[in-house]
């Protein structure tokens, strides 16, 4: 595929594309605005045509891999199929034109897709209430460990200053803690995949303003002592945070809320079928347990007796830890996930983490009988496991870098790589519940015609991918010499 | 069954692969005490496409009818069809955040001309790959203040009392975990500008920054040059709070002043984003070069492949949660991709003259409109300053009441001053490119029937 020029490099002075804007006025028009704070020059904005603009951006479209068009195994990301009908549902006319600050008498067809929204959360994850409000699953984490921080300033407990994390949690986890002012503290996860139960009892204590985890964990297995960690943070007075990243492997099947969690983050735009759009934008919004029921980021949706619907903010909520965007989070993904949700009704929640789990385990088996090593052979995977390319990279010098860019030649997008970082060389692989067993066998496929690759010509291998737009790319040059933004 | 694909004859293969004799052995980790079975009740049973497409139909119809007056952050433009209907090819739609560059040179460059539109536009170095919204956006240029002014060892930032109160509130949410604390600034109640004379209590104190928001919450139009040199002179650094229509007309916060702004932030929702009730739509981040390491997010880097072509990639990322963890510049991970998409194909679109076009209707429309409203007995304008396409008008009547009034009429004209600024006659009202000479007749007959309504009954 040849190198796309861009879009300024397109530029032609004086073309454009005229319907798409009013008519030039006159300057007088404009007089009321003081000369000096008047714009010298015209921005240097591309001057193109329509249809040189809509060539472009769909030409640069087709170099991209896409749920739509690949098999997409990214684990904790859940790629799964994002339904069309989410789309059009959302970009209806009267959801699409609603200012945000409209009247309540001009915004309860909104207000009850937000309030019902809220209410299935909240069953599907045991949680005794749920607030829409963060932007992505990084500011759900945000809005839930600022909960637990508001819920102990509020019992005068100041001395609790550290967060515990598993070490394979996701970055997210500490970044956000230190977000909230607190101090991190890893706890080691064990051989099984399993947290160290003796070293988290060991870091619980008078200074524990909670634990940060996601379960299944990011070794792709079912935390089987969560009941016991849960017991050992409770008792010593933190709180315990649910990351919904996995969520997908657990719909329907067990609650956060059973497992003992006060307060977790959902990615609707994983668990909920919302699309990744090229890097966002999520939604992820927080539930929590009864006591941190006070502190829920606004605004909310509420229901009157009357079975009228309104917002509940923060001046009838002063205890909230309050508003995380200028109005209410990504109103249009939440549409997508309500109409996911009614789409799915209750049996299809349930299916969810049925078929996610299934999908899963036939892939781990298929992909060890063809010679892939698994990062925990002894464990049920979830939704998603990990394989290690250790030996292959010890032996053949092939890494699981060199794997992951070779199969994009065979059409595949990589799995996630090199995370969690306590599994040397590996793959974390989650490929849900709406691919076909053709897809799955397919990877599968491809997977034992690279592992013979690495075998017989190793050299190769490293030198992948072949097939993509470009080949692998100057990383080192990229941070060193900054390029980041188009000069003529 | 919904979305999922295998037959029965797919799961018994599959099964019999594992292993297992049922799905349910699957789960036999789980403690079957923690189970939950029979607690999903609430949930309504499922539905077809057509059946969800006429209930949401239904409730997008209750919403639908209004003329709307009302900006205060978030403003109605003309969307070209192109634009949409490219940012949702399953292509961009459904694809993951770049991080296999081979695989995602589209996005990349996408991100890329963004970047580099963003700065033309804002006169400013470096731009990242987007944050969720101007006012989150803000949060971060607060904190990024902190680390980037090397001068101060201050964690407080001045910030207007003229700038939007949600997005104060949204910073202050974000920041105060962190101990850091935002210091008001007062308007001049004739001008609604933010003037010198109230920074002077703060000359030759210790802040991280002085945030400046052209145009300001009323949309009047900041004296720029000498707020930023204010800052400047006394070590502070300067978060700029933009409209990026307005930056078509109005002097780039690279510009501001002698050294210009340090740090630029805004929602660019206007760029090409519906209003779609409040998101998603994205923020913009820019700021000097010399301060890139500081920024959070994502940046993407143009470089060469081991052939030497040119190619897109993920850049800085030392900076990031994924690699820095609890050192991370932020915890910003998901951005708001396509909405950013959209923006760089409706920039695009409009290009130096269309998007100037539009600003320069905004910005007519708005007077037009006020003209036509303070010919109306008892209405005024509120501030003496210029604007830019919102402003501030007072009533003769309590403003929540009015706009009650005029909603029953399907009219939302604008937005109340009483709650946030005890002006409680105040309203803030916006017009853009897209409002007809008939739609500005009707907030004008329809306020001054409501008025007269008022009158007569007293």
């Amino acid at each position: 595929m040849s190198e796309t020029q861009l879009i300024f490099q397109l530029s032609h002075p004086g073309r454009s594309a005229t319907s798409q804007a009013p008519k030039a006025l006159a300057e007088d028009k404009l007089s009321a605005i003081p000369a000096h704070l008047r714009r010298k020059e015209k921005p240097g904005l591309p001057e193109v045509s329509e249809m040189q603009v809509v060539r472009h951006y769909t030409n640069l479209s087709s170099k991209n891999f896409a749920i739509d068009k690949q098999f997409y195994p990214l684990g904790s990301c859940t790629m799964k199929y994002n339904p069309r009908g989410a789309n059009r549902a959302a970009m209806l006319p009267g959801f699409l034109n609603r200012h945000p600050l409209a009247p309540e008498s001009h915004s309860q067809g909104f207000l009850s897709c937000m309030f019902e929204l809220q209410n299935f959360l909240k069953e599907v994850t045991g949680m005794k209430g749920v607030s829409l409000a963060p932007m992505a699953g990084a500011q759900g984490e945000f809005a839930g460990v600022a909960m637990i921080r508001a819920y102990h300033d509020a019992r005068g407990d100041d001395q609790r200053t550290e967060i515990l994390i598993p070490n394979a949690a996701h970055g997210t986890n500490p970044a956000t803690a230190v977000m909230c002012g607190y101090k991190v503290r890893e706890v080691p996860v064990g051989p099984d995949g399993d947290v160290d139960l003796d070293a988290l009892k060991e870091a619980c204590g008078p200074q524990t303003a909670g634990l940060m985890m996601t379960n299944p964990s990011t070794c792709g297995v079912f935390e089987r002592q969560i009941e016991d960690i849960a017991k050992a943070v409770h008792e010593a007075g933190g709180l315990l945070y649910y990351d919904g990243a996995n969520l997908n492997a657990i719909l329907g099947k067990v609650r956060p809320g059973d497992m003992g969690f006060d307060v977790i983050h959902m990615n609707l735009h994983k668990t909920f079928a919302t699309p990744h759009g090229g890097g966002g934008p999520g939604a992820g919004p927080v539930g929590v347990s009864e006591r941190l029921l006070p502190y829920l980021p606004t605004p909310m949706a509420g229901q009157r007796d009357d079975g009228s619907y309104h917002w509940i903010d923060t001046d009838t909520l002063d205890t909230s830890i309050g508003h995380l965007s200028a109005f209410m989070g990504n109103a249009g993904v939440l549409l997508r996930a309500y109409f996911y949700a009614r789409s799915l009704g209750r049996e299809g929640m349930i299916r969810v983490g049925e078929f996610s789990t299934l999908a899963a385990n036939y892939l781990l088996k298929r992909l060890e009988a063809v010679g892939c090593t698994a990062a925990y052979p002894d464990r049920r995977a979830s939704h998603e496991f990990i394989l290690t390319f250790a030996k292959e990279a010890k032996e053949l010098g092939v890494t699981a870098m060199d794997i992951a860019k070779r199969l994009l030649d065979y059409n595949q997008h990589a799995p996630t790589t090199y995370f969690p970082l306590l599994v040397p060389e590996c793959f974390l692989i989650e490929p849900t519940e709406t691919e076909s067993k053709e897809a799955l066998d397919e990877f599968v496929d491809a997977m034992a015609a690279i592992l013979e690759e690495a075998r017989t010509e190793p050299d190769m291998v490293k030198e992948a991918p072949f097939t993509q737009p470009v080949r692998r790319l100057d990383d080192v040059k990229a941070a060193r010499e900054l390029d980041l933004t188009w000069s003529e | 069954m919904p979305y999922i694909p295998h037959t029965p004859d797919d799961v018994r293969a599959m099964l019999d692969a594992i292993g297992a004799d049922s799905i349910e052995d699957l789960f036999d980790e789980i403690p079957a005490h923690l189970k939950a079975a029979g607690k999903l009740d609430a949930l309504p049973e499922g539905l077809s496409e057509m059946e969800v497409n006429r209930l949401m139909s239904d409730r997008a119809a209750q919403d639908a009818g209004a003329v709307s007056f009302i900006g205060a952050g978030a403003y109605q433009h003309h969307v070209p069809a192109a634009v949409w209907e490219i940012a949702t090819r399953g292509e961009f739609y459904t694809a993951y955040t770049p991080y296999q560059a081979e695989a995602s040179q589209g996005t990349l460059q996408v991100i890329y001309e963004f970047q580099t539109l963003m700065t033309r536009l804002t006169g400013m170095d470096v731009s990242n790959a987007s944050v969720y919204d101007g006012a989150s956006g803000l949060a971060e240029a607060v904190l990024m203040s902190l680390r980037a002014n090397r001068k101060s060892k201050s964690r407080k930032v001045l910030v207007p009392t003229a700038l939007n109160p949600r997005y104060t509130s949204a910073t202050q949410a974000i920041v105060e975990n962190q101990d850091v604390a935002l210091q008001r600034v007062g308007f001049d109640a004739a001008t609604g500008q933010t003037p010198l004379d109230a920074l002077k209590d703060f000359e030759g104190e210790d802040y991280a920054a002085l945030v400046i928001s052209q145009p300001n919450f009323f949309g009047s139009l900041e004296e720029v040059d000498a707020l930023t040199d204010w800052a400047h002179a006394n070590k502070m650094l300067v978060i700029g709070v933009v409209n990026p229509t307005s930056l078509a007309l109005l002097t780039p916060p690279g510009e501001w002043g002698t050294e210009g702004a340090d740090i630029v932030v805004g929602e660019g929702q206007p760029l090409g984003v519906p209003l779609s009730s409040g998101g998603p739509y994205f923020g913009f981040m820019c700021c000097k070069q010399k301060h890139v390491r500081q920024m959070p997010g994502r940046i993407i880097g143009r470089t060469v492949d081991m052939e030497g072509k040119q190619g897109f990639t993920l850049t800085l990322q030392a900076r990031e949660q994924h690699i820095r963890r609890s050192k991370a510049t932020s915890n910003i991970c998901t951005n708001q991709g396509l909405a950013m998409t959209a923006a760089t194909i409706y920039t695009s679109l409009l290009g130096p003259d269309g998007l100037g076009n539009v600003a320069a209707h905004c910005h007519a429309n708005t007077q037009a409109l006020a003209d036509k409203l303070t010919a109306i007995d008892g209405v005024e304008r509120a501030f003496t300053a210029p604007t830019f396409h919102e402003v501030v008008l007072t009533l003769p009547k309590p403003a929540d009441q009015v706009l009650a009034a005029l909603a029953e009429k399907d009219v939302l004209g604008g937005v109340s001053l009483a709650g946030d600024y005890d002006m409680n006659n105040a309203i803030l009202v916006n017009a853009t490119e897209v409002h007809s000479e008939q739609d500005l007749q009707l907030f004008e007959q329809a306020l001054k029937s409501v008025l007269n309504e008022w009158r007569e009954m007293a």
